[in-house]
């Protein structure tokens, strides 16, 4: 198949790119963009470990056409960390043990940062509705929802410091 | 001396930010230069007979590199001794559907999956095997020539007196148990990047590096050596990041051979990734399993004996099943006090994936069935399940009757504090109608104490190497696979060393440069590769401390190491810590610094004034290893672990199977709720109390705990292999139906701990243990709610509904009714319709298996 150019914006950083028009986003990202943060757990939609944002709503890059994106502020994992240091989910992931292989926690982080846009005050039923999209194997979720809440509180703390 | 300054503390794992970031890489985010793809030609057939291969029209397409076939590495290997039954690729036969047959190496995923199409293999179908009692029965057509009745392995043993202990009994149950199959789906799918170097003296293709998701490296490049007829020592096994094992890792996959074998004859590097559906079919999961039980008790609630005869359907290679049937059998034992134990266990081969190891490694499904007894005999004997069970209890330290060393045992509390957080005793059979409570205990081994390959071996070696930097390198070959090896060996080493968790790097996984480790396998990493990191530690720290000694006119074993400071026995450590933060601070900044110019004469000054003040009362950490390596001229430690002799277990034939160290203890409440008019079952909350002997860190012990209890209550509840004639038919995430964020219940973890006298800080284990539990309790849980005892897993609505019906003497649903007799008996095995050969409720037009019966023969498809 013959490769077409196009531009997408990642992480605030523009692309010029050659590929195929049936390339998927997330092989773009990976191979491409060298952007291995999203990972390929199913190829079908299924697990989530593949979610990144689309102009902040969270979406799965494994079924995604990469020319469709254009145009669109993609967000990926490695684009969540703020200023250098770990964005206030990262460090509630790991503290509160919300990853243990860590492969599909990129994935949650995006569908988190996504709920958090949309609900700031999210409740434990929503956070599960949520975080549905995306599957673990090894926390039980059980985790991450101590995770999430802290990463609200850590929040709140900081906006409330300025 | 429960006083630690690291251990205990809840830690964030020392890979957290790689993992939260996504900066830290899994195999398949690696590639290197020149990089190429393979992709794998798998078997359709169940059985057959390979009578040609021809690769060259793949070959001939462009992109195409290389295609491999079994003849380019004939070697059989197989992660057992005694199972070397596995081939690269197929070499005559095919034994599953998913078989592995060519591997097309190309320069792009697309063109190797396009080439496939062009191999062209001419099979010759053999009758095929899928149900193990079946099998079993086989005269011809064996799945293996060397294995009549397609029985891979059978053990009898009997422990006591199994027959006196019956004659004995005032109560006897007697049942059948199926535990039906489940697989890992760890969410990495397995991949492999094998590339070869140019040998400099020879101008050939020499040394191997292979990155690998793998949870045994050294046991990888073991079998690579052997498939390949290379040295081991010109094999290097990288791991990196893994994406979750729990067992489907812990033996050779058949991509890391083929990938290596393909690297080779592609004379490039070659990358192998299986799809989801690819890791379906690899598989090495948890066999269906058909318990036939029989427990007998006394009216005190007493057990007199057990009887078990077990058959697993293990697939159609060997892989871990040796060992899997002998641990359904051994772990009979060292839970509860059992005098006479019989078991018969057949490993049955069949046309499908093989089975291996996974979480709870056989002794999941026959605790199932165990737990699942006893409940109904205190029923029987009118006595409380919790209290059935502290009837039952051991007295430790004791041996086995089946040989099984008991030291430390935290049963008792794990069972008390249950009951209590759970409100056992005021809240069981009070509940409102359709809710329960149930109660099951379980264990499972700190690491196997006789590795696979028969030596004397140790099990785990680590080397520490500290330099004048004051930074704390670690070695070790113990397999991250996510439940946080790598923190604890760096917690070990810190707490020894008495420095902070930051001054430790650990290198690990890397068969170049960290001694050898059998592997994340077992349970085994915290109790054997802790304890050599806790060797190594002491070593290393001895050094230091005689040269402290001397800087400090007092006797070695006087020194104490903490944070960050070596001091003299009851200088008041804390005053010290006070009065000196300052320069400590300057210190430390230094040491972090270290490579900035300021930093290393900032450093070095205060170094330097310091050794002019005279003797002293402490030292920083780095000041005393300066002074060690001035001292001794090198400093580095070595620790290694080996169980010892008398955990080893009896000397009857498959007694090697079962022992370890130390056992870890679970105790579990479910709390359920059945609706009875659709047979769903939702578990509301487990209290799960977990004896792990002491909780390194405690986080840690925690996610296993609830991620072990969550895995078993997804094999309770929807998680089922779903086969038909040889064909999985739920190969997907979704279709698989492990539990989502939405159906899984709050899991109360408590910890207990027993303290071991051999572990590691007195560590047993924390990541298997509590899953067999869980099964049982929510059975039970079921029993409680609504009266009807489950025997199939899992309870699915279909299975819950069934017995429902069967206790209020209805009419059995029948799902099929007015199907072709010849229809599978439960309609999920084709697919969840209904139809059948054109019978039942019709299907859709474009329903693909309605073109396929009503398509006219040879159509235009």
């Amino acid at each position: 198949m013959k490769k077409e150019l196009i531009d997408l914006k990642v992480n605030g950083r523009g692309h010029e790119l050659a590929i195929e028009p049936s390339a998927l986003l997330l092989d773009v990202l990976r191979q491409e963009l060298g952007l291995t943060g999203s990972k390929r757990g199913c190829d079908e939609s299924s697990c989530g470990a593949c979610t990144v944002l689309l102009d902040g709503v969270a979406m799965m890059s494994c079924t995604l056409l990469a020319a469709s994106c254009e145009g669109q502020e993609i967000t990926t994992v490695e684009g969540v960390s703020e200023h250098g240091s770990l964005a206030a989910i990262q460090k509630a992931y790991g503290d509160w043990g919300g990853a243990q292989c860590g492969f599909c926690t990129p994935g949650f982080i995006m569908t988190v940062k996504s709920l958090l846009a949309e609900n700031p005050d999210p409740s434990e039923a929503e956070v599960r509705m949520a975080l549905s999209s995306n599957l673990c194997r090894c926390t039980g979720y059980s985790q991450m929802y101590e995770a999430i809440r802290s990463a609200i509180a850590a929040e709140r703390q900081g906006m409330a410091a300025k | 001396m429960d006083d630690f300054s690291i251990i205990g503390k809840p830690t964030a794992m020392i890979d957290a930010a790689e993992k939260t970031t996504g900066s830290g890489k899994y195999t398949d985010d690696l590639s290197v230069p020149g990089m190429l793809v393979g992709k794998i030609l798998h078997s359709p057939c169940p059985h057959a007979r390979i009578k040609s291969i021809d690769t060259k029209r793949a070959e001939a397409l462009d992109g195409v590199v290389a295609v491999v076939i079994g003849k380019d590495a004939p070697n059989p290997y197989g992660i057992l001794p005694v199972g070397h039954d596995e081939h690269a690729l197929a070499l005559d036969k095919v034994r599953y559907v998913g078989d592995n047959v060519a591997c097309v190496v190309a320069v792009s995923e697309a063109i190797a999956e396009r080439a496939l199409e062009f191999i062209d293999v001419e099979y010759e179908v053999l009758p095929a095997y899928f149900d193990p009692e079946e099998s079993m029965k086989a005269k011809t057509h064996l799945i293996h020539d060397n294995k009549p009745g397609n029985l891979e392995k059978d053990y009898h043993h009997a422990f006591g007196d199994p027959d006196k202990g019956f004659a004995e009994a005032d109560h006897v149950a007697e049942a059948r148990f199926i535990a039906n199959e489940v697989t890992h789906a760890a969410m990495e799918p397995h991949s492999t990047l094998a590339s070869f170097e140019l040998d400099p003296h020879t101008g050939n293709m020499g040394r191997l590096t292979v990155w690998s998701s793998t949870q045994v490296p050294y046991y990888l490049q073991h079998k690579l050596s052997l498939v390949l007829e290379m040295p081991m020592s010109q094999i290097r096994v990288i791991k990196p990041l893994v994406g979750g094992g729990f067992g489907g890792k812990s033996e050779v996959i058949p991509l890391e051979i083929i990938a290596a074998v393909a690297a080779r004859k592609a004379q490039a590097p070659v990358k192998i990734t299986y799809t989801r559906e690819e890791v379906f079919w690899a598989h090495r999961g948890r066999p269906r399993t058909i318990i036939d039980l029989k427990t007998g008790i006394k009216n005190d609630g007493r057990i007199t004996a057990v009887k078990a005869r077990v058959v697993q359907d293990g697939g159609a290679y060997c892989s871990y099943g040796v060992v899997t049937i002998l641990y359904s059998g051994a772990l009979l034992g060292a839970l509860y006090d059992i005098p006479h134990i019989q078991y018969d266990g057949y490993r049955v081969l069949t046309n499908k994936p093989a089975c291996g190891a996974m979480r709870g490694h056989g002794t999941v499904n026959v605790r199932f069935a165990f737990e699942s007894q006893l409940d109904e005999l205190a029923a029987k004997i009118g006595m409380d399940s919790a209290e059935i069970r502290q009837r039952n209890l051991l007295k430790p330290p004791c041996v086995t009757v089946n040989g099984l060393r008991v030291q430390s045992y935290g049963l008792p509390e794990c069972i008390e504090k249950t009951v209590e957080r759970s409100g056992w005793k005021h809240r069981k059979g009070k509940l409102p109608k359709g809710r329960g409570l149930g109660i099951a205990c379980s264990h499972y081994v700190s690491g196997a104490a006789n590795s696979i390959i028969r030596s004397d071996m140790p099990h785990s070696t680590v080397n520490i190497k500290i330099d004048r930097d004051g930074g704390v390198v670690v070695y070790t070959g113990a397999s991250e696979i996510g439940q946080g090896s790598d923190t604890m060996t760096a917690q070990v080493a810190a707490e020894v060393l008495g420095c902070s968790l930051a001054r430790v790097r650990v290198i690990a996984a890397d068969t170049d440069l960290t001694p050898i480790d059998i592997g994340s396998y077992s349970s085994r990493v915290t109790f054997m590769a802790g304890n050599a990191t806790l060797r190594a530690a002491e070593d290393v720290k001895k050094r230091i401390a005689a040269a402290a000694a001397k800087k400090m006119n007092c006797a070695a074993e006087e020194i104490v190491f903490r944070d960050d400071f070596v001091f003299k026995k009851g200088s008041a450590a804390p005053a010290v810590k006070k009065d000196r933060a300052e320069e400590a601070e300057m210190t430390q900044a230094g040491a972090s610094v270290s490579g900035r110019v300021e930093g290393q004469i900032l450093r070095g000054s205060l170094q330097q004034k310091r050794k002019e003040e005279g003797p002293k009362e402490w030292m920083t950490f780095e000041e005393a290893v300066v002074a060690a390596i001035d001292f001794h001229g090198a400093l580095s430690g070595t620790g290694s672990y080996a169980p010892p002799p008398e955990a080893r277990g009896g000397k009857h034939k498959g007694g090697g199977v079962g022992p370890s160290p130390a056992y870890s203890y679970s105790a579990q409440v479910a709390e359920v709720s059945v609706d009875e008019d659709t047979g769903e079952v939702t578990v509301h909350k487990v209290w799960a109390a977990h004896d792990c002997g002491r909780a390194l860190n405690p986080v840690s012990v925690e996610g296993q705990i609830i991620g072990s209890v969550w895995m078993g209550m997804g094999q309770a509840l929807t998680e089922e292999m779903i086969w038909k004639d040889g064909m999985l038919m739920n190969a997907g995430m979704l279709e698989y139906r492990s539990p989502s964020s939405v159906e899984s219940p709050e899991v109360e973890a408590i910890i207990v701990e027993s303290i071991d006298p051999e572990g590691p800080f007195g560590a047993k284990e924390c990541s298997e243990g509590s899953l067999a539990a869980t099964i049982p309790a929510i059975s039970n849980a079921i029993y409680d709610a609504v009266g009807v005892r489950l025997h199939e897993s899992p309870f699915t609505p279909e299975r819950v509904l069934a017995a429902l019906r069967a206790k209020r003497k209805e009419k059995a649903l029948n799902l099929t009714e007015g199907v072709d007799p010849t229809a599978p008996a439960r309609f999920r095995e084709h697919g969840g319709a209904l139809c059948f050969k054109n019978k039942g409720p019709e299907r859709h037009v474009l329903d693909a298996a309605r073109r396929e019966t009503t398509a006219p023969v040879g159509g235009a498809d």
